[in-house]
């Protein structure tokens, strides 16, 4: 797969302050990136660099293998934290003038927006103002105004922040839909149960920093713990469970309910596999759930900022 | 705001016309005792009343009599018997209707005073038309003493016109009126003033408010911010213009419609009508108030405003206005526009707008010198210097500026503009992406040293 983007020792400072320090790191083409980190890490200095609204101190930024140019900007898509429509103006009149600023022609735009306007039904508020809609209602138009041009990269910054469930499941589908379509895409949050859902590959920045990076499921078995989630048929005794894992686990929770019975191991030594887990835990009687309990996205975020400030 | 703009100055212009004629018809009734007895009735048709002892026809009183303290056009007199006490109409005043008392005093001549009673303020129209009656009419008392015809005396009365004429530089002769000069100047200055001021506050404005909404990061991700802030300073431009254009036409066609379509509102009747009431000559011969005197002194400014018309380079003037109008605004706006990129809002404006519109001001205020002394050398400088140039400018073309003036000033515009639009934009790349830490000068600065 080839690296669309490559952010290469990327350093921008403010006034006194560092927002970004040495920052590397690649984005596979097609996939979906997550940008993570704590507030104030440098996630939304970085988004700028890339969307050329201002530039770095020192370091390169490479757009599918050759140094970021200008206009390489209408290949983008950015869909901003904030809010970022005239109030005053009509709600048809502004995406044609913000689509047109991407390089499309007016009846293109025209004609595309109708699409998209009416496959979200919203097709009655094209000659409303922006100040009369809702939060929710704007952010579909923003929305909209940010795909229309089926930018090659998209980016979003916190999209999902302060949505309903409706509307966020709205555009977690249309983002995937983009997604099959072969758009890469940048997410920017803090919301790690949708990194969970829809992210590939992440980097997390903190402090300025690239404290981590890799896809999902390397960083989170970077942060495993070790735990399996075990249930049984039948009401055993925890004496039994503990007596046959001496050296390999320990209980940390046992529950016998409604002729099942539910613990949480956590082993004490390397194994080969979870087969070999298996194989030892079948004497003990019938289980009915083996699980490996992997960590959230959350733990991972809190584990690694926290272990990068001990060092 | 384009289309009611009009509407409101000419209503500005109309309305006051209107409403004092309105006034004016209200009918005051006052009541007169007259201790000398001289200002009540007299025979002005002694004929037609011995003619009614022999034809028997009824003859109303006022074919006969008048008043030699005659009624105008809204005030009546009513004249209450000599020895009608002051006490007696005070008390019964209020159910009496009438707007006042007027007392003359038997010892009118020496005393030189009148008094007016009333329950109100007497209006001061009142005051000047009585005070005038009685001066016209004991002086003509006087000059009958002395054995002086009246009627010599208003012969006498001359007034004297000054005519200028101005040698233009082709060597003709134009009719100037440095009056009309001033007004038009001034009024070009002032107007000037006003839309630099306007169009660039609406420019400072947008830019605020395109910071705040964050949409300047959306359009700054495909153009670049210098981009984005020429296109707003053209683009108020182009409605400054189209504004400025619609008022003028709208304006003058207004004014023009309501004139012509009615007589009573014409202005110039008006002006008349004003004028006669101020200033009544009142002759006990006539019932009618001589105003005669007062139309020639009207007709000759309006002649003379059309003469000078001519000697006035009207090209020179719109497109010097124009021009003057577009650079001030484009010096001020990119200005402003820098301002507003480095605050969020439109209250941290005050700190930076006060020491950029002083210059302006200032222009403003000299507006009286510029025009009392067109062309020395305070003038000269303000009129060159770019900042103050567009006001003091405009006030100095109706008197006839030199073109090699002329053409310094608006090179040094070109240049100065050139200048501060660069300096502004590199204050503006950086503001606009600068939120929550208010600005101050030596932020400013080091923005100026960003480099891309």
């Amino acid at each position: 797969m080839e690296k669309i983007i490559t952010i290469a020792n990327l350093t921008k400072s403010y006034e006194h302050h560092k927002a970004l320090d040495n920052v590397s790191f690649d984005i596979q083409q097609g996939s979906i990136f997550g940008l993570l980190g704590p507030n104030g890490a440098g996630k939304t200095t970085l988004i700028r660099l890339l969307n050329q609204i201002i530039f770095p101190d020192s370091g390169t930024i490479t757009f599918k293998g050759r140094l970021i140019k200008p206009n390489d900007v209408l290949q983008f898509g950015y869909l901003p934290e904030e809010r970022g429509l005239y109030k005053k103006m009509k709600v048809g009149e502004q995406a044609i003038y913000l689509a047109q600023l991407k390089g499309l022609s007016r009846n293109d735009a025209i004609q595309k927006l109708k699409r998209w306007f009416d496959k979200f039904d919203i097709g009655n508020w094209w000659n409303r103002k922006v100040e009369e809609l809702s939060k929710g209602m704007q952010q579909k138009i923003q929305f909209i105004v940010t795909v229309l041009h089926k930018p090659e990269l998209l980016i979003f910054d916190e999209p999902f922040s302060g949505f309903d469930p409706i509307n966020t499941n709205l555009l977690k589908k249309e983002i995937l839909h983009l997604h099959e379509q072969g758009s890469t895409i940048i997410f920017s949050t803090h919301n790690m149960e949708s990194v969970e859902e829809i992210c590939q590959d992440i980097v997390l920045i903190n402090k300025a920093k690239n404290i981590l990076q890799g896809s999902v499921c390397d960083v989170k078995s970077l942060y495993k713990t070790n735990t399996f989630s075990v249930n049984f048929e039948g009401e055993l005794n925890q004496a039994i469970i503990a007596e046959k894992g001496k050296e390999l686990w320990k209980i940390i929770l046992h529950k016998t309910k409604n002729n099942q019975t539910e613990t949480k191991l956590q082993l004490l030594k390397e194994i080969k596999s979870n087969n070999s887990l298996l194989k030892q835990l079948l004497p003990i009687g019938n289980v009915t759930t083996f699980q490996e309990l992997l960590p959230t996205m959350n733990d991972v975020f809190i584990n690694a900022v926290k272990q990068k400030e001990h060092e | 705001m384009t289309l009611i703009g009009p509407v409101l100055l000419a209503l500005l212009i109309i309305a006051p016309a209107y409403l004092s004629t309105m006034q004016s018809h209200q009918l005051r009734r006052i009541a007169v005792i007259d201790q000398t007895g001289i200002f009540g009735d007299t025979i002005i048709n002694t004929s037609l009343l011995n003619n009614q002892k022999l034809n028997n026809k009824k003859i109303t009183p006022e074919e006969v009599f008048q008043h030699r303290l005659t009624d105008s056009k809204y005030i009546h007199f009513d004249f209450l018997p000599i020895n009608s006490s002051i006490d007696s109409v005070k008390n019964i005043f209020e159910s009496t209707g009438y707007y006042a008392l007027l007392f003359i005093p038997k010892n009118l001549l020496n005393s030189r005073t009148i008094q007016i009673f009333s329950n109100k303020e007497i209006s001061l129209n009142i005051k000047m038309y009585l005070s005038k009656f009685f001066e016209k009419d004991i002086e003509k008392e006087k000059l009958i003493e002395k054995k002086i015809d009246p009627n010599i005396i208003k012969s006498i009365q001359t007034s004297i016109n000054i005519e200028s004429v101005k040698w233009t530089p082709k060597g003709e002769e134009k009719n100037t009126n440095s009056e009309i000069a001033m007004v038009l100047g001034a009024f070009a200055g002032i107007l000037i003033y006003m839309f630099v001021f306007m169009y660039s506050s609406q420019v400072m404005r947008g830019v605020i408010e395109e910071k705040t909404s964050r949409i300047v990061e959306i359009i700054v991700s495909s153009v670049k911010p210098l981009q984005l802030m020429m296109g707003k300073i053209i683009g108020i431009a182009l409605v400054g213009l189209t504004q400025f254009l619609l008022w003028v036409i709208l304006t003058f066609g207004i004014v023009t419609a309501v004139q012509s379509s009615s007589s009573t509102f014409s202005l110039k009747t008006q002006t008349n009508e004003q004028v006669q009431s101020l200033m009544t000559e009142v002759n006990s011969n006539q019932i009618q108030p001589t105003a005669d005197k007062e139309n020639p002194k009207i007709n000759e400014l309006v002649q003379s405003v059309y003469h000078t018309s001519f000697s006035i380079d009207w090209t020179v003037m719109i497109l010097s206005f124009l021009f003057f109008f577009l650079m001030g605004y484009l010096l001020y706006a990119s200005m402003f526009a820098a301002v507003g990129s480095a605050v969020d809002n439109e209250t941290d404006t005050q700190q930076f707008i006060l020491p950029l519109t002083i210059p302006l001001l200032l222009s403003l205020i000299m507006i009286q010198s510029f025009l009392n002394f067109p062309d020395s050398s305070l003038s000269f400088w303000f009129s060159i210097i770019p900042f103050t140039s567009p006001v003091a400018m405009m006030v100095r073309i109706p008197f006839g500026v030199p073109y090699w003036q002329l053409a310094i000033s608006m090179a040094l515009m070109i240049i100065t503009i050139f200048i501060v639009m660069w300096l502004s934009g590199k204050i503006y790349r950086t503001g606009i992406l600068m939120y929550g830490k208010k600005a101050s000068y030596r932020d400013l600065l080091k923005w100026l040293r960003y480099k891309k």
